[in-house]
């Protein structure tokens, strides 16, 4: 009896540790785990949320009018960039940089499209509320398309005016507009700006917004494909026999079983978008070649709070109760601070480098990164030491790469 | 012999604890109904649809003092967080309408993780301030 005490009191941590090391790869999967796997399949994607700010999403016109406006270059300062430049569909809308190029470099990382339209915030630091929102920044940024506000209203009235006026209403009179003019653009053109009256500047703003609410009306048909770990979960579910097309090697079935359990990925990387929709603060380390320090969710959420066409504004097709992301987001505290979107991980494995900076090169080192758990550079770093063994953080790398699969325009293949 | 293969066993099963143990535990309670720390308050909630992860959603709560009196004008700031995680509520819900009886609706409610969920209500009243804590299992 004594013996029997003493081998299971021994035998306890022994079967812990056993599992700990990831060796069980052919253990079932238990109730909750298999109900957390089932909710990270695309099959849970919900259907795509109307966004009540844009009113043209589903207009088919206003798609065909925004896929061709997101690969015209003639919408920059250089007449060299395009929204394409930087999101390439052949690469999953990104670029596969650290900083992204356009008519200058930016100080952050590229981030793919396909499932943005489900998500409550843009960018990295989430300081544009919806995708036309979002595609209107990077226009008027000095460093990207470099441009201004009146010299894309006179592109569009020159090379969209049917397509335009077909989904939006007449465009506005141009007479006596300057050629180059915005509220965003430095020296002559700010003055010239500021030189037209209030009418004339809204007018001008209304066919700037209707261009982002077009190219979003195109981005919302840039989807996820079924990945081979959502074949695996489908096929689990309804415990029939795995076939090579929707099977996990026993190194893929370990990683899964680590990112749901012990390694804690999921409490962030969850949903079948594999993300929370939020900002951390993760510890990840200051650019090297980034002038200044990123403050990343603390000024996003001050400048998505002001900005001109965020759910509230003016330009927004939105009532005020339907702005609800907005109305209810935290705006201050020190959790903002050094916090960035959880991004997600569908494609992860190839699209390096990783980070808001692309500050770390493989994903090896990611999970290196998140295993080791460093102080952030500056605010507070969320992450705890997880103790992974090398093995572990290779079966959570292997996992990842199951995600991937090219994104679908309409439901069509991309290039 | 014995005795050493006990005191070993004790010793190998205590590291194999200390190697997961995870500050702090999970509560055991879930009532939707809780009395405040100083016993001024007595509040419950009922969430508006059924909570899923990352949905914004209302609460319908409401608030009585320890005597049954409904509390319809207090100030009540609505904070929280995971325990387990050190982060507070992803969003800064606050009450948009009070319907009277101690009953107010509370707006931007969500949770952006499964796991275990602490909402706060900071209720400063006439019978002064206090706090009620509700524990979700998400």
């Amino acid at each position: 009896m004594n013996r029997l005490i003493s081998l299971s009191l021994i035998a306890a941590p022994v079967a812990v540790g056993s599992a700990w090391l990831g060796m069980s790869s052919s253990t079932p999967w238990s109730a909750h785990e298999r109900e957390t796997i089932a909710s990270l399949s695309l099959a849970q994607l919900a259907p795509l949320p109307r966004d009540p700010s844009n009113r043209v999403t589903d207009d088919t016109a206003a798609q065909a009018l925004g896929k061709r406006r997101f690969f015209d270059e003639r919408l920059s300062g250089n007449g060299k960039v395009s929204c394409a430049t930087c999101h390439m569909p052949q690469r999953d809308f990104q670029d596969g940089t650290a900083l992204a190029h356009g008519v200058g470099t930016t100080n952050r990382r590229t981030m793919p499209i396909a499932g943005t339209a489900h998500s409550p915030c843009m960018f990295w630091d989430g300081r544009k509320d919806s995708q036309w929102s979002q595609a209107l920044g990077p226009f008027e940024s000095g460093v990207v398309h470099g441009g201004d506000r009146t010299q894309y209203v006179r592109h569009i009235a020159d090379a969209y005016r049917g397509p335009y006026e077909r989904v939006f209403g007449n465009l506005p009179d141009l007479t006596g507009v300057p050629s180059h003019a915005g509220p965003n653009a430095d020296g002559p053109a700010r003055a010239a700006w500021l030189s037209m009256s209030e009418g004339k500047r809204d007018s001008i703003t209304r066919v700037f917004a209707d261009m982002g609410k077009a190219i979003a009306a195109f981005e919302r048909t840039i989807a996820f494909d079924t990945t081979r770990f959502d074949r695996y979960v489908a096929t689990e579910l309804a415990r029939r026999t795995h076939s090579a097309a929707d099977s996990l090697s026993p190194d893929e079935e370990s990683g899964l079983r680590l990112f749901v359990g012990k390694a804690d990925c999921v409490n962030c990387h969850n949903g079948p978008r594999f993300t929370d929709d939020h900002f951390h603060n993760t510890g990840v380390a200051v650019s090297r070649v980034v002038a200044g320090m990123d403050s990343g969710r603390a000024s996003g959420a001050a400048r998505v709070t002001t900005d001109e066409f965020n759910c509230l504004s003016l330009y927004s097709d939105a009532k005020r109760d339907e702005c609800g992301e907005l109305q209810f987001a935290v705006t201050e505290g020190a959790e903002l601070l050094r916090a960035f979107k959880t991004p997600s991980l569908r494609n992860v494995t190839e699209r390096a480098p990783f980070m808001h900076a692309g500050q770390i090169v493989t994903i090896d080192d990611v999970l290196a990164h998140y295993d080791r758990a460093p102080k952030a550079p500056f605010g507070k770093s969320e992450l705890k030491p997880l103790r992974l063994s090398e093995t572990e953080r290779r079966q959570i790398a292997a996992f990842l790469r199951t995600l991937t699969a090219p994104p679908l325009i309409k439901g069509e293949r991309t290039p | 012999m014995k005795r050493i293969a006990i005191a070993l066993a004790l010793a190998l099963n205590f590291a194999g604890c200390m190697m997961f143990m995870k500050p702090p535990a999970a509560p055991e309670a879930y009532e939707r109904t809780q009395t405040s720390a100083a016993q001024l308050y007595r509040a419950s909630f009922t969430p508006a649809e059924s909570i899923k992860v990352g949905k914004l959603h209302k609460w319908h709560i409401q608030i009585l003092t320890a005597d049954g009196t409904p509390v319809d004008s207090a100030r009540v700031i609505i904070d929280g967080g995971m325990p387990q995680h050190g982060h507070g509520l992803p969003t800064k819900p606050r009450i948009t309408a009070h319907l009277g009886d101690g009953r107010h609706v509370v707006e931007g409610m969500k949770f952006n993780m499964n796991g275990w969920w602490v909402v706060k209500l900071l209720v400063s009243g006439e019978r002064g301030s206090d706090v009620v804590t509700f524990n979700l299992k998400l």
